[in-house]
């Protein structure tokens, strides 16, 4: 029997076991836009461009071991790339979206540079700075960035071959899941090469890596690059579907929900980023049902949503400390516990 | 083991995010959405948190208070009027998701009252696409007077370049010779009302202009470059919680200029509020006394109005929570018309009968407003004037009889004589 099953988990490349995942999550992902309403595919659009940042995060802070407070401005880097290129420049989406890739992975370079030489709480504190200083460029050169009014851009049109009632929304979900896609892909590959085993070792123990011939500050440069670009390409879809790039979209706020949605979702796991993206996308409308539910005065209710969250997180880290994708291992492994117990 | 697991957890979690998406939709199909044949619910966008909340997040409520008292009475052409208001934080990222989930989720009629430049600038698009009314914005900008291409959206109160050149009249004919300072939020909002200054003032008289980013808590540089310029007139286009802090730099620096604030930064209950609040007592109203303002609906101090005692007579029943104040008024006075042009769009209401009643009535229609409104096929821009008012005793006293004009520098500024009609003693009165 187990001889088997052994056979039947062959081992197959990683490349070709991402791209089986790719394929199955860009079915179901079809399928569901398909069967979504506007208002659902808008929402899987933003799940998507979260999932892209997070994606980055999770690889950055539970890989490698960095902490990064400061993804919201990464994002903000990427929204503007695509802002400006698309609004002034009228470069098409896909180079827009690839420059928006690559400036931010430039910006991750110097970023990550400081980074690798800073550790724990220096590391959060300076990255914090880059999340509350970055945003307030667009603050100080209006004539550019647009100034609190932001940079609006032309919505993105779906191609005429679809049809002239193709939901726009419909094409936003799109573009954001072939991103998804390709993240998930590239990510995958990466975590099971050489190169997401020297985040690991980087991770685990620096001095035991940097024994066996890694250079750790290296590793944790290209840790921050990789995920500098995912935060960028992020930015960029967000900026696609909300069509604007303004600073209040990239508050200091968004920063603190996607290192809170990596915890919560289950740090170091791209599943965990996908639970994290559906978080961020489902709670603030739940929330802002539930605190519209109670008959309370505006000024209770407007604030009420902000609470909520706070005690969901607080409940959340209590019974999964190890984020939603480590208690559905934990189930899991109770289950084959249980199995294996009965079969003895 | 572990990486089939993983796998299947991975399609897994893919599922139910699908699932849990899916499991939110809505799918109701009539043939116009939000409206039934004894209901019509409007969305709105409002600062309920955030910087511009002080003062705004009143607005909505005000609103709808005065829809319930119109319910009580049966609503108009038998529809009871809803309102469902979502916070946006006067960001303009979040105003694009509430609005979408306002249109696509909660199918709403249309958006009422949508508040703040910065913020609904970024959904005229996607109204305007979806053909979804966007019934009389919250704010003064120009970019709502554009019934060519934007034909879903309307303004509501004056135009503020119109309001910049009435204000700028005023100072030209008082304050000739002295030295202008112009402080103002740096979107539309202020560059609009600074055009209009610039219309009628000379530009050699306007010695400094300083623009803040609406989110910023410091405007003491701007005040002190103010001081430093010289400026003997200090003009404010700004949200009441900036007028409070560019007073209190002020004060703090010991600079007294004359102060003159547009109509949407001067409501003394809310700026007299904050400056107490940010002064802890020290400070009140007392430091917004004397500015020179305007006004395009009667003083909410005016209690002998017939309006304000309808509005005051609303608010006590509904709305008691809220100070009487002119973001009340502001409230009660939008929907006031909102429900003039529901009665005009006829009892077989769509999206286009709206449209068409204002587009073709809606210059005619005469209530809580001063001056008339400047709407046809082409114009959408709301009041066509302002009258001339000054904060006396803590109150904004108006004097001087409504002024109209258009948003360009070659209109003149005109009088405006026709007496104000008493409202109807039940419901609303059309033309």
């Amino acid at each position: 029997m187990s001889a088997l099953l052994g056979r039947l988990r062959a081992p197959r490349s990683s490349l070709e076991r991402s791209l089986l995942i790719v394929l199955a999550s860009g079915l179901l992902l079809f399928l569901a836009s398909e069967a979504l309403s506007e208002f659902n595919d808008l929402q899987l659009a933003s799940g998507g461009y979260y999932f892209v940042a997070l994606a980055g995060l999770t690889v950055l802070t539970g890989l490698s071991g960095q902490i990064s407070l400061g993804h919201g401005a990464l994002m903000a880097v990427g929204a503007y790339t695509v802002a400006l290129l698309i609004g002034n420049e009228h470069w098409a989406l896909v180079p827009a979206l690839l420059a928006a890739v690559v400036v931010s992975a430039v910006v991750g370079v110097a970023v990550g540079a400081a980074a690798s030489r800073l550790r724990g709480p220096y590391l959060a504190g300076a990255t914090l700075a880059f999340a509350i200083g970055l945003p307030a460029l667009a603050d100080k050169y209006t004539n550019l960035f647009g100034g609190e009014n932001g940079l609006v851009i032309n919505p993105p049109t779906p191609p005429s071959f679809l049809g002239t009632n193709f939901p726009l929304e419909r094409w936003e979900a799109w573009i954001a899941c072939v991103a998804v896609l390709v993240v998930l892909f590239v990510l995958n590959n990466l975590l099971h090469s050489g190169i997401g085993r020297a985040f690991r070792a980087v991770r685990d123990d620096e001095i035991a890596a940097s024994l066996c011939g890694l250079h750790v500050g290296r590793v944790q440069t290209l840790a921050f690059i990789v995920s500098a670009a995912c935060a960028g390409l992020g930015g960029g879809l967000l900026a696609v579907v909300l069509q604007l790039a303004a600073p209040g979209a990239f508050e200091l706020a968004l920063s603190l929900s996607l290192f809170t949605a990596v915890v919560l979702g289950g740090l170091g796991s791209l599943v965990g980023a996908i639970w994290g993206a559906a978080l961020l996308v489902l709670l603030p409308t739940w929330t802002n049902n539930l605190a519209h539910s109670f008959s309370l005065s505006t000024n209770v209710s407007a604030n009420l949503p902000l609470a909520i969250y706070g005690c969901v997180l607080i409940v959340a880290m209590l019974l999964w400390p190890s984020g939603i994708q480590g208690g559905v291992r934990a189930i899991f492994a109770r289950v084959r516990l249980l199995r294996a117990s009965e079969e003895n | 083991m572990r990486r089939r697991s993983r796998r299947v957890m991975a399609a897994g979690a893919i599922c139910v995010l699908a699932a849990a998406v899916a499991g939110c939709g809505s799918s109701s199909s009539s043939s116009t959405p939000g409206v039934t044949a004894t209901s019509v619910t409007f969305g709105t966008h409002q600062p309920l948190t955030g910087p511009a909340a002080p003062g705004y997040s009143e607005i909505a409520p005000a609103s709808q208070a005065f829809f319930n008292y119109l319910n009580a009475q049966g609503g108009i052409n038998g529809r009871k009027i809803n309102l469902i208001y979502k916070n946006d934080e006067y960001n303009p990222a979040k105003t694009v998701t509430v609005v979408h989930e306002l249109v696509l989720n909660e199918k709403v009629f249309g958006i009422f009252e949508g508040l703040g430049t910065p913020t609904h600038t970024k959904v005229v698009g996607f109204l305007n696409s979806s053909k979804v009314p966007d019934m009389f914005v919250a704010s003064g900008c120009a970019c709502w007077d554009d019934g060519t291409t934007q034909p879903w959206t309307f303004g509501w109160q004056p135009n503020y370049t119109i309001e910049g050149k009435i204000l700028g009249q005023y100072l030209k004919q008082h304050f000739a010779g002295k030295k202008i300072g112009v402080f103002y939020q740096d979107d539309d909002f202020g560059t609009g009302g600074l055009t209009g200054i610039k219309y009628e003032v000379p530009a050699s008289s306007i010695v400094s202009t300083q623009p803040y980013q609406s989110g910023t808590t410091n405007v003491a540089p701007q005040i002190a470059a103010l001081k430093a310029a010289g400026a003997e007139v200090v003009v404010d286009f700004t949200v009441p919680i900036y007028t409070a802090l560019g007073q209190l730099s002020a004060f703090t620096l010991g600079y007294k200029p004359q102060l003159v604030v547009s109509n949407v930064g001067i409501d003394p209950t809310t700026v007299g509020g904050l400056l107490k609040t940010f002064s802890k007592g020290k400070a009140g109203t007392e430091l917004i006394e004397g500015a020179i303002t305007d006004g395009y609906l009667p003083s909410v101090a005016e209690t002998s109005n017939p309006w304000i005692a309808l509005f005051a007579k609303v608010h006590a029943q509904y709305d008691s929570s809220a100070p009487f104040d002119g973001n009340v008024e502001y409230g009660m006075a939008n929907a006031y018309t909102l429900a003039q042009a529901l009665q005009l769009a006829g009892k077989n209401l769509t999206r286009q009968d709206l449209i068409n009643a204002v587009n073709t009535s809606g210059s005619k229609l005469v209530g809580p407003g001063l001056v008339p409104f400047r709407y046809s096929t082409t114009e959408h821009g709301g009041y066509g004037g302002v009258e001339m008012g000054q904060v006396r005793n803590g109150k904004i006293v108006l004097f001087g009889g409504p002024l109209v004009t258009e948003p360009n520098e070659s209109s003149p500024i005109t009088p405006y004589t026709t007496p104000q009609p008493a409202p109807p003693s039940s419901g609303v009165s059309v033309p």
